[in-house]
């Protein structure tokens, strides 16, 4: 088994909220996971799920109100200082959801390359610098000529969520925050984007890829962690939890991805002339904010049913 | 349309690529020069500046000097005529128009400093140093400054334009502060702030780079606002006899005019030059500002 990248363990997350900072909302809810060398993991869940936050977590922009985030073994809160930071960052990059919020709107949008250069590769040569950038381009396929020196209001959505990839394969990384990074993208540069991540996932990277889209999880994963109001509600090899769904939300969350062949009333009637076999899901006390997974089958958990 | 001008590698192998900061400056420079709003602003601004600057130098006698007839309109000799005691309009004007300058950038220049400064750091660092920075700024905003000032100013012994000035800036910034406070705050939750963190920046070159470049516009028309309030402030002061204490400025003719009944005596060569003098640089301060704004956002800009 390769080595472990990413753990999270028991990892928390409450903000406050309201007029007097009274009120408590848990984003993320006693989450654990692992993501290896070569590994990518899918997270996957509706909007407010805590996906994204805990993506922000791990790129230490957020900290996590209670438990570990472990990389390479190392936790992130001991990192300490402006230059250890620094660091870390030149092994785990993440590339956000929006792009068009990623661009300082007031210069050119390859400034993003400018930056990494500043910051990581004072020493290389202006030539040498724009060879890595040509190339890295190549990677995402963007024609440098129509991306180069432009704004990133006449860039479309696609073009600079690309430019934000690219960007991240400038630095040697080992491990890769995706954040919804091909909502943004048309039908025929999807699965360029799809292909280059299983060529990182080659090279050795760790993946954690977070996404709404439950076929883009199963298509690119090999570990699916389904979320669900911030717990995990089921985690495993992304076959198993595909086709053997076992907690009721992910059961849910899969019957409402539209098929092409059959009609919603057609879906459900199959599923309630057949259901599913049940599975006992762990329980918690009332007032207990833990969430504990229960084994149903060789490394496939179900979590707690917060329905 | 795709020629590419600034891609890495247009510039061929021979050539060094020109510095992406000068090729900025240059473009900045194309859009300002074609923006008549800016020219025509800065264009008064610096008139009165010179004005202000160069004025004085050909003025052989105190502007408060009594040299010529009484009341005389304006003439040959007083360009601007002459008060009721005989003093010289013009000589007061190009003086006060120098000391008005002065007050304006120093107290607006310490308001503005102290000002962005706490705004930046409170909205950006958020947390205690929010909650710290937010009371310190609330107890100097409701603090009557002008009070504050009239005790601080009367207890001096040696008032000059720019004790005067650190005074009014020191007791003017939180306004500024709350205002570049809340840009920061919705500034500082965009990702470019994450991703410029992620490129390993530190905390005060993305207060500068990242976040201060995106509200220019907006800090430099605090600095004006600042600048007329300073001035302002300092008329206010002049007039309860608690400003330079030998000098001129244009406040302190107001004030003057005012006193000596220079209204009602239809004396309008008094009041009209530094009254109209603090509106026109104010004004053109305002026209700099939209100007400026159409410069530094591309955005306003025609493509």
């Amino acid at each position: 088994m390769s080595e472990t990248l990413l753990e999270l363990e028991h990892v928390h997350k409450v903000y406050r909220t309201g007029a007097f900072g009274g009120g408590r909302k848990r984003a993320v809810r006693d989450v654990s996971l692992t993501v290896r060398a070569g590994e990518v993991v899918s997270l996957i869940g509706e909007s407010g799920s805590g996906k994204s936050t805990l993506g922000k977590m791990v790129l230490g922009l957020s900290r996590p109100t209670e438990g570990r985030i472990l990389v390479e073994g190392t936790d992130i809160a001991t990192i300490r200082g402006f230059a250890a930071r620094k660091e870390y960052y030149r092994r785990v990059q993440g590339v956000f959801q929006d792009p068009f919020s990623c661009f300082n709107p007031i210069f050119k949008a390859d400034r993003v390359f400018e930056m990494v250069r500043g910051s990581y590769f004072p020493e290389v040569s202006d030539a040498d610098w724009r060879d890595r950038v040509l190339s890295a381009l190549g990677t995402v396929r963007l024609d440098p000529g129509n991306v180069l020196n432009k704004y990133p209001h006449q860039l479309s959505g696609g073009q600079l969520q690309r430019m934000l990839i690219a960007r991240a394969l400038l630095l040697d990384i080992r491990l890769l925050v995706a954040d919804e990074i091909i909502s943004m993208l048309d039908a025929s540069t999807r699965i360029d984007v799809l292909n280059l991540l299983a060529d990182l996932k080659e090279r050795g990277l760790g993946i954690l890829f977070v996404t709404h889209d439950l076929s883009l999880g199963n298509y690119v994963s090999d570990t699916s962690v389904i979320l669900h109001k911030g717990a995990i509600a089921e985690m495993g090899p992304t076959t198993r939890v595909f086709d053997n769904p076992l907690h009721p939300y992910s059961r849910h969350l899969l019957s409402c991805v539209p098929q092409l062949h059959r009609t919603w009333a057609e879906v459900d009637a199959e599923l309630a002339a057949d259901p599913p076999e049940d599975v006992t899901l762990p329980t918690v006390a009332d007032g207990d904010a833990s969430a504990p997974l229960l084994e149903a089958e060789d490394g496939h958990f179900v979590g707690i049913d917060q329905s | 349309m795709t020629d590419v001008a600034g891609a890495p590698g247009a510039d061929g192998a021979g050539t060094a690529p020109e510095p992406a900061a000068e090729r900025r400056r240059s473009e900045t420079l194309h859009f300002a020069r074609r923006n008549p709003k800016l020219l025509i602003g800065a264009g008064i601004v610096l008139a009165l500046l010179i004005t202000g600057l160069i004025g004085p130098l050909f003025i052989d006698h105190d502007p408060n000097e009594y040299v010529g007839p009484q009341s005389q309109p304006p003439n040959g000799e007083y360009w601007l005529g002459t008060t009721s005691f005989g003093q010289d309009v013009w000589a007061q004007f190009v003086h006060g128009l120098r000391s008005t300058f002065l007050i304006g950038v120093f107290g607006g220049g310490v308001a503005f400093v102290v000002g962005t400064a706490v705004g930046f750091l409170a909205g950006y660092k958020g947390g205690w140093v929010d909650e710290v920075l937010n009371m310190i700024t609330n107890v100097v905003l409701v603090l009557p400054a002008l009070v504050v000032l009239i005790v601080a100013v009367a207890y001096l012994d040696a008032r000059g334009v720019l004790v005067q000035g650190v005074f009014i800036g020191l007791t003017s910034w939180p306004w500024a502060a709350r205002a570049v406070r809340a840009q920061t705050l919705s500034l500082a939750t965009r990702d470019f702030v994450d991703l410029a963190r992620l490129s390993g920046r530190r905390t005060w070159r993305i207060i500068t780079a990242e976040v201060a470049p995106n509200m220019s516009s907006y800090l430099v028309m605090t600095f004006i606002l600042l600048f007329g309030g300073s001035i302002l402030i300092a008329a206010g002061l002049d007039f309860i006899g608690l400003g330079p204490t030998n000098g001129v400025s244009l406040g302190l003719m107001l004030e003057n005019a005012v006193a000596w009944s220079a209204l009602q005596l239809g004396l309008w060569w008094w009041f009209i030059p530094p009254g109209l003098g603090i509106t026109v640089i104010v004004g053109s301060l305002y026209i700099l500002n939209v100007g400026l704004d159409e410069v530094f956002n591309p955005k306003l800009r025609e493509l």
